[in-house]
């Protein structure tokens, strides 16, 4: 304990190394928080829900904060309804008794629009409860300058969805323009340049119903183009989702792979040293094939031929990288305590062979471990990405890779959606800084060549 | 991370000879016996990657489609099968299919198959690619892969050339002024180099390609391609640029940062002290005194940076769609052509191979413990 807490002493001395530290913190703590606010199981579901889990998202709409920048003002996603859920003002819905066999059921959305682009698109989802006779519902489309554009008229059987953007008769009223486009326009403005009109706007879906206690109910979703803090994916996902689940498996990942080749690697240059000989020989061999050996081709060919589990990519992984270019480095430093007299005392009280290598010789250089393991964390999490982008992340879990792999495949650059790029780019960036800067700092704790320069 | 681990030792040459053998004849027979170990190593290499790929019966399949291929392709071009039905030319084929796996020796047991595919890989007799063609038209792996390679080779002989001269200059000069406000700004941005170089590729596409348009998204030339060879030159330049500079970034800071730690160690050594004080300049006292010593260590240092470099080609060309091997490989991945992929797995051990090699050559060449050269100057 003193040994760690002398450690943390010195490290104190580096403000690198603070920062470092103040960043895995965090990262463990947000972790911890993340896995228990979002249990495993309920993560996947929501990564694989697909669009029914996220249907009221809209696509590809950027974090909200955008909107902060000067002269960016997108819309945000206005959702509606359905009338009785919430005691909104901007819903109302009443019946008018038309005749004997038939009832108005009219719903009436309100509500303001201020953004200076148009939405990405309207929908209308439709509800009906009714035995025999379907109901009709006619959508009406009032402008804040008081025009009126008749949307479409449906036959309600089951839920209904309408998209605006869909009604080919809507598109023609509307002079081939899109209908997000048409009918938030402000007449005045240049045809070929549309502005949005900003004030209040109404849709009005009355509802004729040939039942007695038949209903219809509606909700209506006009898509924004931004959405929460993270914005949201090609299948209307919010990324949020997977920006901080990513994190306790891009750590976990990290961690097991720097642990499980270094202490593996540490051993079997202990191995070696203590035993010398052929088995030293033979050690040194495989390492120089290990060498040459093309480690993320095979990765990739395991992936495709047998699993694509982060846990399994993760056993491969360690399992080529024991007999890694590390061993050489351990060894010399062995070759050089191995002399040491309390070698010869152990060996006279009888002690077992790896008795004296687990027990004398490997935590001798446990502290020349551990610098060149916090280095190597960060690396394995690129490993993690690099695999994502490749197409072959974990098919199930949401990571930062699969993110950027998301983004790179639907040519996100190309059409500057930059955040979802930057958004996983920056966590990967900044998680793999603050272990290689408590790294480098370590190194030069237990590196006392170094420590002067 | 510093003291860099020396991936191969000089084994056989390190050993004092006697003075009458000539320089020569050591240089060969250093090099002789240095390909002979690359070779098995590679031969090692190769077959572990046969193992792992045929875990799950691929390379099998791959060999029975490559029968099946020219079996229907000689019975489709003979005259004698002119005649035949449908129905009698297919029993023909899988006749003829039996009998030439047999004769393949697909009947045997595994070991021994292995040890086939192992000489096919060896000699890049690699088989035959089923959805994918090269640009020329074939259909072979071998053809498919070799024409993806100077592609390759280009962008990454450029990034090694930029990042061995930069890196040893700006280390040197960092350990001439070492503590100043650049060697500082330098040694902090050491972290970054955590990232592979795919990863500041998307930055710098989005920077210079995005935003600010001054290099194209990817791609080898710009298409169509020029007419006039100079053209065409300079748009291949136009579209290396970014993904040079993302190679470069990612690996030159951690590279100066060793480098430069080298160089400071080396030059407390007493007899630096002492060659100062005979007076040497200090161009020759560095030459002389510090880099002989440290170059060593930097060429092994280097060769595993390289072998990273090219494991990192595999994202860092689909990113930039750069038509070269790692692209390839991400393509055929992406298809499942089991038979390109394992040829270029096997192409990745070959060059890994060659690097090691021909940096343990250079190695011996500098290493004054070695001396294979025999020169006793102090040429670097």
């Amino acid at each position: 304990m003193t040994a760690v807490r002398r450690t943390l002493a010195a490290l104190s001395q580096y403000p690198s190394a603070v920062a470092g530290l103040a960043i895995i913190a965090a990262m463990v703590l947000f972790s911890i928080y993340i896995v228990i606010a979002i249990p495993y199981s309920e993560a996947i579901d929501l990564w694989r829900g697909g669009e029914g889990v996220w249907l009221e998202n809209p696509r590809t709409a950027q974090p909200k904060w955008v909107n902060l920048f000067p002269g960016v003002n997108l819309p945000e996603t206005v959702i509606l309804g359905p009338a009785g859920e919430s005691d909104d003002a901007s819903v109302q819905k009443e019946r008018q008794v038309v005749s004997e066999e038939m009832t108005d059921v009219i719903t009436t959305f309100t509500f303001d629009y201020t953004a200076d682009e148009f939405p990405q698109e309207i929908s209308l989802f439709l509800t009906s409860e009714h035995e025999q006779k379907r109901p009709l519902v006619s959508l009406t489309w009032l402008t804040p300058d008081g025009r009126e554009i008749r949307i479409a008229d449906v036959t309600v059987e089951g839920p209904v969805t309408v998209r605006f953007s869909q009604e080919e008769k809507l598109e023609r009223r509307l002079d081939g323009v899109r209908a997000e486009i048409g009918l938030f326009a402000d007449p005045a403005s240049d045809e070929k340049d549309p502005r949005p009109l900003k004030g209040t706007y109404r849709l009005v879906a009355a509802g004729l119903v040939f039942e007695d206690d038949a209903d219809v109910d509606a909700r209506l979703v006009v898509y924004g183009k931004v959405y929460g803090l993270a914005g949201t994916d090609h299948l209307r996902r919010d990324l949020m989702l997977a920006l901080m689940w990513g994190m306790p498996v891009a750590l976990a990942f990290g961690l097991l792979a720097a642990v499980g080749t270094s202490v593996s690697t540490f051993i079997v240059a202990a191995i070696g040293v203590w035993f010398g000989g052929i088995v030293d020989a033979a050690i040194q061999r495989i390492t120089e094939v290990n060498l040459i050996l093309p480690v993320l081709p095979i990765l990739i060919m395991v992936g495709l031929f047998y699993s694509r589990s982060i846990w399994v990519m993760l056993g491969v992984l360690i399992a080529l990288s024991v007999f890694s270019s590390g061993i050489k480095t351990s060894r010399a430093i062995f070759l050089q305590i191995k002399e040491s007299p309390y070698f010869e005392a152990a060996r006279a009280y009888g002690a077992g062979n790896f008795r004296i290598i687990f027990l004398y010789l490997i935590p001798r250089l446990i502290p020349t471990l551990v610098p060149g393991f916090v280095v190597a964390i960060p690396s394995f999490v690129f490993v993690e990405a690099t695999l994502a982008v490749l197409n072959l992340g974990d098919p199930l879990l949401p990571t930062w890779g699969k993110v950027l792999s998301d983004a790179r495949v639907n040519d996100a650059l190309y059409q500057g959606n930059y955040y979802w790029v930057l958004e996983p780019a920056a966590l990967l960036l900044i998680s793999g800084l603050g272990f290689s800067m408590v790294g480098f700092a370590l190194d030069r704790v237990f590196n006392p060549r170094l420590r002067d320069l | 991370m510093t003291d860099a681990a020396l991936p191969l030792r000089p084994d056989a040459a390190s050993v004092e000879r006697p003075e009458s053998q000539s320089t020569l004849t050591r240089v060969v027979h250093y090099t002789g016996m240095r390909m002979i170990a690359m070779l098995i190593t590679i031969l090692i290499g190769v077959y572990l990657t046969i193992i792992i790929a045929n875990m799950g019966g691929h390379v099998d399949n791959i060999r029975k489609g490559y029968i099946r291929e020219t079996v229907a392709i000689a019975t489709g071009q003979s005259e004698e099968f002119r005649n035949m039905t449908a129905e009698e030319r297919r029993e023909h084929i899988d006749k003829l299919v039996a009998l030439q796996e047999k004769r393949m020796g697909l009947d045997q047991p595994f070991l021994l198959r292995s040890f086939r595919f192992l000489w096919g890989a060896m000699t890049l007799d690699l088989g035959w690619a089923d959805n994918m063609s090269s640009d020329s038209g074939s259909r072979q792996v071998r053809n498919i892969i070799l024409e993806r390679l100077p592609a390759t080779l280009l962008l990454f002989s450029t990034s090694f050339f930029m990042l061995f001269f930069v890196g040893i200059f700006v280390a040197l000069y960092l350990s001439r002024n070492y503590g100043s406000r650049l060697d500082r700004l330098i040694i902090g941005l050491a972290p970054t180099s955590a990232a592979p170089s795919w990863f500041y590729g998307l930055f710098f596409i989005l920077l210079f390609a995005a935003l600010l348009g001054w290099f194209p998204f990817g791609g080898l030339v710009s298409a169509p391609p020029p007419e006039s060879i100079i053209n065409y030159a300079l748009s291949v330049l136009n579209h290396m640029v970014l993904p040079v500079i993302a190679i470069f970034f990612s690996a030159i800071f951690l590279g100066i940062y060793g480098w430069r730690t080298f160089f400071l160690i080396f030059s407390n050594e007493d007899y630096v002290d002492m060659a100062r004080a005979k007076g040497l300049s200090d161009r020759v006292v560095e030459r002389r005194y510090i880099m002989r010593p440290t170059m060593p260590s930097i060429v092994t240092g280097l060769a595993l940076s390289i072998i990273g470099l090219w494991f990192g080609s595999i994202v860092l060309e689909t990113i930039f769609n750069w038509p070269g091997l790692g692209r390839l490989f991400y393509l055929a991945s992406n298809i499942f052509e089991t038979s390109v992929i394992v040829g270029s797995t096997v192409i990745y051990a070959y060059l890994l191979g060659i690097t090691v090699f021909f940096l343990d050559i250079v190695y011996a060449l500098i290493d004054p413990r070695v001396k294979v050269g025999g020169n006793p100057g102090g040429q670097v």
